[in-house]
């Protein structure tokens, strides 16, 4: 077993600062005034915003157990997600589902809460799809773990996974354990000239073949792929393909994940489109980046947000706007009535006082 | 049940859509676990989702019990009739809606059997990738109630990696969309909530699948162990060397000697354990990781390693292992499965307490497993004719889960909790994980009619079973209610 610098913290201090988040919830519970959970605060951007005691999450920090052999790691949400990439790295393994760090401080449970994968997710998986086991406090304070370390496990329900994504609204995440993968042992990124319909149809064409595809998007002009496995495998991928070599391939696919592209250096409003992977977004103006192989779109647009939202919904998907928006308003796809009445039951189930993150995702959530 | 909602369940149905009859109910009286038996009140087969909402609608009012029923091969007594409840079967459910080849994608009803979305997409080189077993009679409703595994979800997920939507009728009767053909959506991940929640929390009518590429091609490879330590070393060794196989299944003396007995595939008799690999890919690929696995087993301790000259060799050493357990079913008269998860580090320790605990209860045991996820299948022997002998196995059962558990690991890992291990998760949880589990229920169904009784014990039953679980010597929050 592999253990780590952060792992140095005490039972202690350990303890001592669980008290001290049980004793944050508690008195939020006593005087409704209700807790901004965070982690390195890189994500605060994204989301509606919160006001309220800020609930600290980074001190609870370190990597608790590592088994290279296991494909398991285990860690405190205030682990900083560049150890444990650093810490997997040194192992040959890493995280699948490519999650963006949006600065320096990015933590494991802003990233489990939030619940944003990298442009590996269509043919790797999303955060959800790697999550394990949750240790977590609810609204109550309650202490619970749920999930465990172990690759399959359906007893009870799967509150691991639904507190992925969820921003923090149902539960202080203070401990994940994750599936690591092996890293590719030969990646290479390739590219053609092409307009985006195109692009479209030939993404999902290429999904559709047994080619080792861990990556696929379109800047506008090109259309971009990465193949990753066994060199064998990715060479004769290559020769099947026939299209032009990327040499900054590695490059490219962290400044698209990190949103550090060209497309992204601008202060308009940025939307993220989630759609079935051959819709085409062409009825809504602005410039778009087509990633996921055709399954999220980015779009820099002055267009409605109920335009957005109706279009998005209509394609049989939804709408983010993730950049550049008012914060105090809607930011998440609006969900139908009956939905929308479920999600606030299960917000209940977890926080009845609303004191995690309230409004965060949704208002009255 | 009183005569007036009978009557009035069977308007809303079609003529031969409601069983009264014992004769005819008793199909329905069991599912895998044939243990466990259960006449309902009456069965009911709607063919649309409208008529679920009406039968649903008409449960809630009445506070009626509602069992759904895909094919009924789960193996925990997930399916299990309530006394005085309704069986609903969704066996009517079973088109093909709508398959997507470009987006990869089908969209089918609840009630349509696993292995036929594969049939289907087959000629657009789709496949849908989950396989258990049991693929030609399980339902993908019982699959998403279950979360369903497979020999190749080590490499290609459960039920749960593979699926976008869901139509699903909540205990009220409305219909609600979960998920989308998109790869999030908005909100709480609710089909994650929903997969592998054993029928408790909404009637599921329709599933949207992904489909992958079907692999061009695939080898496997059997090796050989003087001991089961050996070869769980060789499991760890080949995960450890970045390879995830397809496929990576164990079998022990036993059930080696079973399949023998019953097929003569060739596998080595006087082995302790031999190991299945499947590795799939491109050619050159699978034939460069063949030959890394089969040096890896070797210095792990095999003594003997055959990689499959073709693909008929390859299917011969799959054949024994999906015959192996109607191969089991010839040594005793009876045989109970059981579905514990651990970290594979400790698949030789765990077996070896399996073995001992065999010799203190006096029953067979034969393992057959899913090495690769560390999910152990051990089929203990018994004979249902010698009073007694089924108690006997049941706490034989419960005791190997209970192992599993000390090892790091869960009581279930793909055949859900249903009625069998309901008293194993009073050892799994605490008192407020499980009042967590009660209230999320709730949510979902106020009145508790969807599956009563199955999956989350309540603290009452578990302070009855003598074992809420309590972590690390402390009991947690001792100042929340719990009975
Ligand atoms: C020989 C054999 C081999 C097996 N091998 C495997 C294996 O390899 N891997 C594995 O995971 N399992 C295996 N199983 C177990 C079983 O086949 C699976 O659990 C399967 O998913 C059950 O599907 P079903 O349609 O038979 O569901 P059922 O047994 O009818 O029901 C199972 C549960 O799901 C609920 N349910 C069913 N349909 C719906 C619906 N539409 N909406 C809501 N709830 C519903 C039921 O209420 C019940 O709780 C095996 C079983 C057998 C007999």
């Amino acid at each position: 077993m592999i253990q780590t610098g952060g792992d140095r913290l005490s039972d202690r201090k350990l303890d001592a600062i669980l008290n001290e988040f049980r004793g944050l919830i508690e008195e939020a519970n006593a005087t409704g005034v209700p807790l901004v959970i965070r982690g390195g605060n890189t994500k605060s951007f994204y989301g509606r915003k919160v006001n309220g005691t800020p609930l600290d999450v980074g001190p609870y920090t370190g990597i608790v157990s590592y088994e290279p052999t296991e494909l398991v790691i285990t860690a405190r949400a205030g682990t900083p997600l560049r150890e444990i990439e650093q810490t997997l790295a040194a192992q040959g393994q890493m995280l699948a589902f490519e999650p963006p760090h949006f600065g320096e401080g990015a933590t494991l449970g802003g990233v489990v809460a939030c619940g944003l994968s990298g442009p590996r997710r269509p043919y790797a998986g999303a955060v959800r799809d790697f999550v394990l086991g949750v240790r977590c406090l609810n609204g109550l304070g309650a202490l619970l773990n749920f999930g465990g370390q172990v690759m399959k496990n359906v007893a009870g329900y799967d509150l691991s996974r639904l507190m992925t994504g969820a921003q923090g609204t149902l539960g202080v995440i203070l401990e994940v354990s994750l599936k690591v993968l092996p890293m590719p042992e030969f990646e290479k990124t390739l590219r053609t000239e092409v307009d985006p319909s195109n692009a479209i149809r030939l993404m999902n064409e290429w999904a559709g073949q047994p080619l080792p595809l861990s990556a696929a998007c379109h800047d506008g002009d090109y259309l971009y792929i990465r193949l990753s496995g066994k060199k064998s495998a990715v060479i004769s991928s290559i020769q099947k393909l026939d299209l032009e070599n990327c040499s900054n391939g590695t490059e490219f696919w962290e400044a698209l994940r990190e949103q550090h592209l060209a497309f992204f250096d601008d202060p308009a409003p940025l939307w993220r489109l989630s759609l079935p992977s051959t819709c085409n977004t062409e009825d809504l103006s602005g410039s778009r980046l087509i990633d996921w192989g055709g399954a999220q779109h980015w779009l820099k647009t002055a267009e409605r947000a109920d335009v957005i939202w109706e279009t998005a919904k209509r394609l049989g998907g939804s709408a983010t706007l993730v950049r550049g928006g008012d914060q105090n308003g809607m930011i998440f796809q609006p969900l139908t009535d009956g939905l929308f009445a479920l999600h606030r039951r299960v917000k209940q189930a977890f926080d009845p006082n609303a004191v995690l993150n309230p409004g965060r995702m949704y208002p009255e959530l | 049940m009183q005569y007036r909602v009978l009557a009035e369940l069977k308007k809303c149905l079609p003529p031969d859509a409601m069983i009264t009859d014992e004769e005819r109910a008793r199909v329905y009286e069991c599912d895998g676990l044939s243990g466990y038996r259960q006449l309902p009140a009456c069965v009911l087969l709607p063919e649309t989702v409208e008529q679920v909402q009406a039968i649903l609608r008409i449960c809630y009012r009445e506070k009626i019990p509602v069992v759904a029923r895909g094919a009924g091969t789960g193996l925990s007594g997930g399916a299990l009739p309530v006394q005085d409840g309704v069986v609903l079967g969704l066996a009517r459910f079973n088109r093909i809606l709508d398959i997507n080849p470009l987006q990869r994608s089908a969209r089918v009803q609840s009630g349509v059997v696993n292995i036929s979305i594969s049939e289907a997409a087959s000629c657009h080189g789709l496949y849908y990738a989950p396989d258990p077993s049991s693929q030609i009679a399980c339902t993908i409703g019982g699959n998403v109630a279950e979360n369903a595994g497979g020999v190749h979800c080590l490499k290609y997920g459960l039920t749960v990696h593979n699926i976008l939507a869901l139509k699903m009728v909540t205990a009220e009767g409305d219909v609600l969309e979960i998920g989308s053909e998109a790869l999030d959506t908005a909100g709480y991940d609710l089909s994650a909530l929903l997969t592998g929640s054993e029928g408790m929390l909404g009637i599921i009518v329709e599933v949207t699948v992904k489909l992958l590429p079907k692999p061009p091609f695939s080898r496997v490879l059997l090796a050989s162990f003087a001991e089961i330590e050996a070869a769980g070393r060789g499991v760890a060794d080949i995960i450890a060397n970045g390879i995830v196989p397809a496929g990576l299944e164990m079998m022990d003396k036993a059930a080696i000697g079973a399949v023998e007995a019953y097929m003569h595939v060739g596998y080595p008799v006087h082995a302790a354990a031999i190991l299945l690999c499947e590795i799939d890919g491109v050619e050159e690929e699978v034939k460069d990781v063949m030959a890394q696995v089969a040096q890896i087993l070797r210095s792990a301790g095999a003594d003997e390693v055959r990689i499959a000259k073709d693909a008929s060799e390859s299917e011969r050493f799959w054949a024994g292992r999906k015959a192996a357990f109607p191969a089991v079913g010839r040594l005793a008269p009876d045989y109970y499965c059981m579905d514990g998860t651990i970290p594979r580090k400790h698949i030789a320790s765990v077996l070896n307490r399996i073995t001992t605990l065999s010799g203190e209860y006096g029953l067979g045991v034969v393992n057959v497993f899913h090495a690769g996820d560390g999910n152990l299948h051990p089929l203990i022997l018994y004979d249902v004719s010698v009073p007694g002998e089924f108690g006997k196995a049941e706490e034989f059962g419960g005791r190997i889960l209970e192992v599993c558990v000390e090892a790091g690991g869960t009581i279930t890992g793909e055949h859900g909790v249903g009625v069998e291990k309901i008293n194993q998760m009073c050892i799994q949880f605490t008192a407020g994980e499980l009042t967590q589990f009660h209230a999320v229920k709730t949510a979902f169904d106020a009145r508790g009619i969807l599956n009563p009784g199955k999956a989350v014990p309540t603290l009452r039953r578990c302070a009855e079973f003598g074992a809420i679980h309590v972590r690390s010597g402390r009991l947690p929050f001792a100042d929340i209610e719990r009975f």
